[in-house]
Formats: C-alpha cells, structure tokens, sequence
C-alpha cells in the first residue's frame, strides 16, 4: 500500500508539514518495499485550487492513505472520492522520520 | 453619455453609502438631471433601505454560465486544464475521471475553446439577482445582490453596470469595501472616484492602498473625509504632503449616526453636513461639465 505524508523537505529528518495541497514535498511510502520517494509539489504557490492539485496528484500516484495536518474541503471532497483515506496529525515540530516510525510499527 | 463617479473607500465603514446616498439625493434635486444609483456593494446592498418610498421597478436573477464535461465524450487528454486559469478543472486519465469544480471556476470560457472533442457544455446557474427602484421621477436605484454562497461578485457588478439606464446624466457607483477585483470592477470605468475615508489609523492605512490602486488605474479622484473630528492628525498630514485633493469634509455626530441606524439620514439632514454636500456637489458639477 502506499501512503503520502506532506513534508517541508525533500529528506525524512525534514519537517512534517501540517498544509496538504501547499506543502513543499510530498514523501511516497510503500508498505511493501518499506520504500521512501520524495516528490514535489509543483504547485504549491498557485493562486487557486492547490488542494484538488494535490489531490489529484495522490490519484495519479495510486495512494491510498494521505497523512497530513488538515484538508480544505475541494480536496477532501476529491479524496472521499476515490477513497483515499485521509490520516490528520496535528503535532507542531514532528519530523517526517516520526510519522514513517509509526507507520513500520 | 453619462458621468459616472465611483464612492471607494478602501476601509470598510467610513460612510460609502451614506456619501453615495447623500449625493445621489443632493445632485438629483438639481432639477431634471436623470441620476442613476448602482449599488456595487454586492455582498451586503444596503443603498435601498433608504428610499422606503420608492417603488419597485423589477426584480430580474442574474446567471452565469458553468461549463460541464461529458465523460463519454471526453478523451481526458487534459488539453482543458491547461487552459483552465484557476485549477477549476480535474481530469485524472487513469480513473476516467473529469470534472469542473463550480467554486474554483470563473465562467471564462477557455475550457469550452480548448476542447476538441465538443465534450464541454454549459449550463446556466444562479449567481445573484439585481432590483430596481424609481425613488423619484428623475432618480433609478439599482441593486445587485450576490447569492449567498457564489463568489461571482465581479459578474453581478459586471451585469449591473449593463443594466444602467443610457440616458443618465450621472451614473454612482457605490463600490464594495476593499481594494480588489470587485473593487476594481466597479471603479474600472468610472470618469472620477469619490474616496471617502475617515481621520483614523486604519482609515489612513486603507486609504493608501486605494490611492495607489487609482495611480496604477490612472484615475482621476479625489477625498472625502466623513467622521472629522475623530482620530487624530496623521490623515491630513498625509492628504497634505502627497497634494490631494480635499473634496470635502463631513463632521462626526453621534446624533447623526443615530439617523443612520435608523436609515433615516434624508428627511432631516443638518445644515452643516447640507453645506459638505453642497461643495461635493459642485466640484462634481465642475467635473461633468469639463468631460
């Protein structure tokens, strides 16, 4: 399975970022392989509709668990959808490396 | 053709409408001009509540037209959102999946001019609706009224402005609070622009951000300073330094805000605020007939 979680960088000692549809990197986890994938998010700084971006970037990508700080309603909406389950963390200073600890145990 | 005057402020609550209200009532009795008032404030109107009197001319909805995607048709080759400005579209080819999101859309258009496959329609939606009134023989008040929940302030302003009768001599604009797009919309095509602000820090701090957006327009305006007394100095030191144009000022009276709650600031109007108007009045006599 693979999971999402917003990240501010492009490495997992980087910050988790609590924004889904304007964080800086999105980091690719497959259960299977215990794999890490950092991709970008190029359209974090557009003036409209970053959330349904990101959205639809987690279709394309085949995800099934998004693991994020919070969802404005366009991009939850779009989730619900092709349910795409959606995990809400809303520790302040957790790294990325955190949130994978958890998802191994 | 009409001379059309903008009342902005910037700041929200400086008295727009009660300088629109006041000098619609003060150019109207300059007999037989035909005067128009738009109320451009489209997402709380409140010009109407004035004229208790007047009669309801009609009452017409204002729609927009919202694009629609035909999965049957559609190849999700993703030609529309590229094209798509505002991110309005989602098309994920995998999943066969296309759709307009009606908040993030604009009606412009593009989506329907990018399509090959003429898998895009439209279909029409309400966005708001527009009223008008007929307070005297020589005077229409016309409202624009957003739907609660549409974003499309611009178009209903957009609408309004068509709806203005073509034989005024003076068309108001009464423009929504703030400095941007419906703002801009309403003052886009004024001749002049009435910016009312009040002796205070935050109406000085708004007031700045509207005179820059009128130098970048490239508009010919000048100031109106309700609520004088309040506050303190900074205003007219900046009004002063920068050389504009004082149009005229309307003293703070908690009485008069009184009438105002009541919506009753036409029947007796005090002399002092009569002779504000009446030298705003002028000076806007002076323009039209310059133009």
């Amino acid at each position: 399975m693979m999971t999402v979680i917003t990240s501010s960088g492009n490495n997992k000692n980087s910050l988790f970022d609590k924004r889904f549809g304007r964080t800086a990197w999105f980091c690719l986890y497959d259960e299977e392989t215990k794999k890490t994938t950092f991709i970008e998010n190029t359209d974090n700084e557009t003036s409209n509709g970053a959330g349904t971006k990101a959205a639809e970037k987690m279709v394309e990508l085949k995800v099934e668990k998004v693991i994020s700080g919070d969802f404005g309603p366009k991009a939850k909406d779009l989730l619900d959808k092709f349910n795409i389950q959606m995990v809400i963390i809303q520790d302040d200073g957790i790294k990325v490396k955190d949130i994978l600890e958890k998802l191994k145990q | 053709m009409s001379f059309r005057i903008a009342i902005a402020s910037g700041k929200g609550g400086t008295g727009k409408t009660t300088v629109s209200v006041n000098l619609y009532h003060f150019l109207a009795a300059n007999d037989g001009l035909r005067i128009s008032l738009l109320d451009c404030d489209v997402e709380e109107p409140n010009d109407a509540i004035f004229f208790p009197d007047a009669s309801l001319v009609k009452e017409v909805e204002i729609f927009r037209d919202l694009p629609v995607i035909d999965t049957d048709k559609c190849t999700f080759c993703r030609r529309c959102v590229e094209y798509c400005e505002f991110n309005a579209i989602v098309v994920i080819p995998p999943a066969n999946y296309a759709e307009v999101n009606a908040s993030l859309c604009h009606s412009c258009g593009a989506c329907i001019v990018a399509c090959n496959e003429s898998a895009i329609t439209e279909r029409k939606e309400t966005i708001g609706k527009m009223t008008s009134f007929r307070p005297e023989r020589n005077m229409n008040l016309i409202e624009g009224r957003l739907k609660i929940g549409s974003s499309m302030q611009t178009m209903v302003i957009k609408e309004l402005k068509k709806s203005a009768p073509a034989d005024d001599d003076i068309t108001l604009f009464d423009a929504p609070p703030g400095t941007s797009c419906p703002v801009v919309e309403t003052i886009h095509d004024a001749d002049y622009v009435i910016l009312v602000t009040e002796p205070t820090l935050f109406g000085l701090h708004d007031l700045k951000l509207m005179v820059e957006l009128l130098e970048e327009m490239d508009k010919e305006f000048g100031v109106v300073i309700n609520k004088a007394g309040l506050g303190d100095q900074s205003l007219y030191d900046y009004l002063q330094s920068n050389q504009l144009e004082v149009l005229g000022e309307i003293p703070f009276s908690q009485e008069y805000a009184g009438l105002y709650a009541k919506g009753d600031i036409l029947n007796k109007i005090p002399q002092e605020i009569k002779n504000s108007y009446q030298s705003i009045v002028e000076a806007m006599e002076l323009r039209r007939s310059k133009k």
